[in-house]
């Protein structure tokens, strides 16, 4: 809102000795000329027209540090009445703790949140499966259609971007490593390069942070807008599991969809890397391919083994991001960003973790 | 009470697609008389209310709001006259990142010159005035039940003393108790400060507690307007089951005597 002076009135004061006399109109609009005014023994109010809550309110304070307001008309003073009634009981409160308590509380309540966290992911992760093993159990159970549609929604429909990008991670590591190994005459290692590092790392890594980027997002936002409507406690008092109904379906479709992803990324990041290395070091499909096959299939096995992880974390901390939206629709943006952030924050992690844990075992 | 009309509505016409909504409607509010809109549902009471402040645009007709018509304002023109008004929405339409005081100051921010505290004092006021406790004022919308939602609502649309108040279904939702404290509360600040009120309402018993004259939409057009008791006579059969329905025996049942 714009301030704008379309909204006329006028009020003028007079002081003479102690005695301050108003006239015109004492509303909101012109309550700083009487703010302007310095302390008055009596305010004459005989000449006031149009009078507000605002004015009265003010006029109350006044009144209250000892000014005798005279000259009221019926009107005027039955307004001061109604105001003076409905002025807010001021309820004493707590003095704020002092900033060390604040700063230590807010640590402490953040660290137990943090393992209240993983704790509710833990939890998540168990009633998932919990519900998948009753599905296997009870077949006709099984949401099967939900399955398939959550395969397309975060499977089928990610398959172009996920191909576009790795396509042009592969011409990049070409590019860049043909560069670097040139230098030592080395350039046909560049297979090894792009092959190594897109299907050790990139490929899979690069897939889950999109996935976790449009999945975790969408997980949220759709369980989370059926936490606001209600739908999920109308789910519940109709016999309905929502582990089984929402969450199962959308987790499991991730660990199935994942790796496929994965497939996808490799194959299109080695094939830019292949066209990259033909046009810029002139190595052919042919030769790039020989190299290829030279390449440990143990690479391929330590890739595709964080998918299925990577798809569990996401979809688990998306759908748990989703459960903990409330009833405003503030905490579903807060709750849908949040979730990506976590979401590929711990994709990271467990990606560090993997690597420590390859190392260690001699992949 | 004087009989020129804040709020003059003439051949309005209002349409969406193909559905219309009103055609040649004519409806007027008085300085300082509590105005309800009844009608069934679907038959465009918000509609209306949304055509005179301004948020719907009507295909023909004219709305004349304390001598200006809607439509043709300037920008500058249309702030001042929203200054002049306050609009209550039926869930209190709260800006969820503030503060109930906050919510209130919002509409106090546009005027010139008014210190913090004052503001804050104003406010404060305004959330007292609407019936809520002290406490109510540093809470989020979203930590408010849907009565309190409603009176912080009516608090914001009450900051700048407004000549009009615009209420969509201020007891829907509420208990009995709720309700009729809430019916209390527009009576009270309209004999105080003196405000026109254009309340769209189903609630029987709110009609009945606070209106001065009740006008009820129905074939597109404002039917009939008239006191309570006036309605008892309309001889038209959606406008008789409204009014001598088994609910609106009940209400009328519950009264020690209108006025």
């Amino acid at each position: 809102m714009v301030a704008v002076d379309a909204v006329k009135f006028d009020l003028s004061t007079e002081l003479q000795d102690d005695l301050l006399v108003l006239s015109g109109d004492l509303v909101v609009w012109s309550l700083r000329v009487l703010s302007d005014t310095s302390h008055a023994g009596r305010i004459d109010l005989s000449s006031v027209n149009r009078m507000d809550t605002a004015g009265a309110w003010e006029l109350i304070q006044r009144r209250e540090a000892g000014s005798t307001l005279i000259g009221l008309s019926d009107r005027h003073a039955e307004l001061l009445e109604t105001v003076t009634k409905a002025l807010p009981v001021v309820e004493p409160t707590a003095p704020p703790p002092p900033p060390w308590r604040r700063l230590l509380e807010a640590t402490g309540r953040w660290m137990a949140g943090f393992w209240v966290y993983l704790a509710e992911l833990a939890e998540y992760l168990g009633r998932s499966m919990a519900a998948l093993g009753r599905a296997l159990r009870h077949p006709s159970d099984f949401p099967g259609t939900s399955l398939i549609h959550h395969c397309q929604e975060t499977g089928l429909r990610a398959v172009p971007i996920v191909a576009v990008m790795s396509f042009l991670i592969g011409v990049v590591l070409a590019f860049q490593g043909s560069d670097q190994l040139r230098q030592f005459g080395a350039e046909v290692f560049v297979v090894d390069l792009i092959a190594i590092s897109i299907l050790r790392e990139l490929g899979i890594l690069l897939t889950a942070i999109i996935v976790a980027g449009r999945t975790a997002s969408a997980l949220t936002a759709s369980i989370g807008s059926m936490k606001m409507r209600q739908e999920i406690d109308a789910m519940r008092t109709l016999g309905l599991d929502p582990d089984l109904v929402l969450i199962m379906p959308r987790v499991l479709a991730l660990v199935l969809m994942l790796p496929i992803l994965g497939l996808v990324s490799a194959l299109t990041g080695l094939l830019g890397g292949a066209a990259m290395s033909w046009i810029e070091l002139g190595i052919s499909p042919a030769m790039f391919l020989t190299r290829l096959t030279d390449i440990s299939v143990t690479h391929v096995i330590v890739g595709f083994i964080k998918a299925p992880v990577f798809a569990l974390i996401i979809g688990v901390i998306g759908c748990h991001a989703g459960m903990q939206v409330g009833k405003d629709a503030e905490s579903l943006g807060r709750m849908t960003s949040s979730a990506v952030v976590s979401a590929i924050f711990a994709v990271i992690i467990a990606d560090a973790a993997f690597s420590v844990f390859f190392a260690q075992v001699g992949l | 009470m004087s009989d020129e009309p804040v709020v003059r509505v003439r051949g309005l016409r209002t349409q969406f697609g193909t559905h219309v909504v009103h055609e040649g409607l004519d409806l007027d509010l008085n300085r300082g008389e509590i105005l309800g809109v009844v009608g069934g549902s679907g038959t465009g009471k918000s509609v209306l209310l949304r055509a005179i402040v301004g948020l719907e645009t009507s295909q023909a007709g004219d709305i004349e709001v304390l001598g200006s018509q809607i439509g043709s304002l300037s920008g500058a023109e249309r702030r001042a006259l929203e200054q002049r008004w306050g609009v209550m929405f039926q869930d209190g339409a709260l800006f969820s990142s503030l503060t109930v005081r906050e919510n209130v100051e919002v509409p106090l921010k546009a005027v010139p010159g008014l210190s913090d505290a004052q503001r804050r004092g104003l406010a404060e006021l305004k959330v007292s005035m609407a019936g809520l406790p002290w406490k109510a004022n540093q809470n989020y919308p979203s930590d408010l039940s849907g009565g309190m939602r409603k009176r912080a609502g009516l608090a914001r649309a009450l900051a700048l003393d407004p000549e009009i108040l615009f209420l969509d279904e201020p007891t829907a939702g509420l208990d009995p108790i709720g309700a009729s404290a809430f019916d209390r509360l527009i009576v009270m600040l309209r004999d105080a400060l003196n405000l026109s009120v254009f309340l769209v309402t189903h609630d029987l018993d709110t009609l009945h507690a606070c209106c001065d004259r009740v006008a009820v939409l129905a074939e597109r057009k404002v039917l009939t307007t008239g006191t309570m008791s006036d309605m008892l006579k309309i001889d038209h059969p959606w406008v008789h089951e409204y009014f001598n329905g088994p609910r609106a025996r009940a209400a009328t049942a519950g009264l020690p005597g209108k006025d």
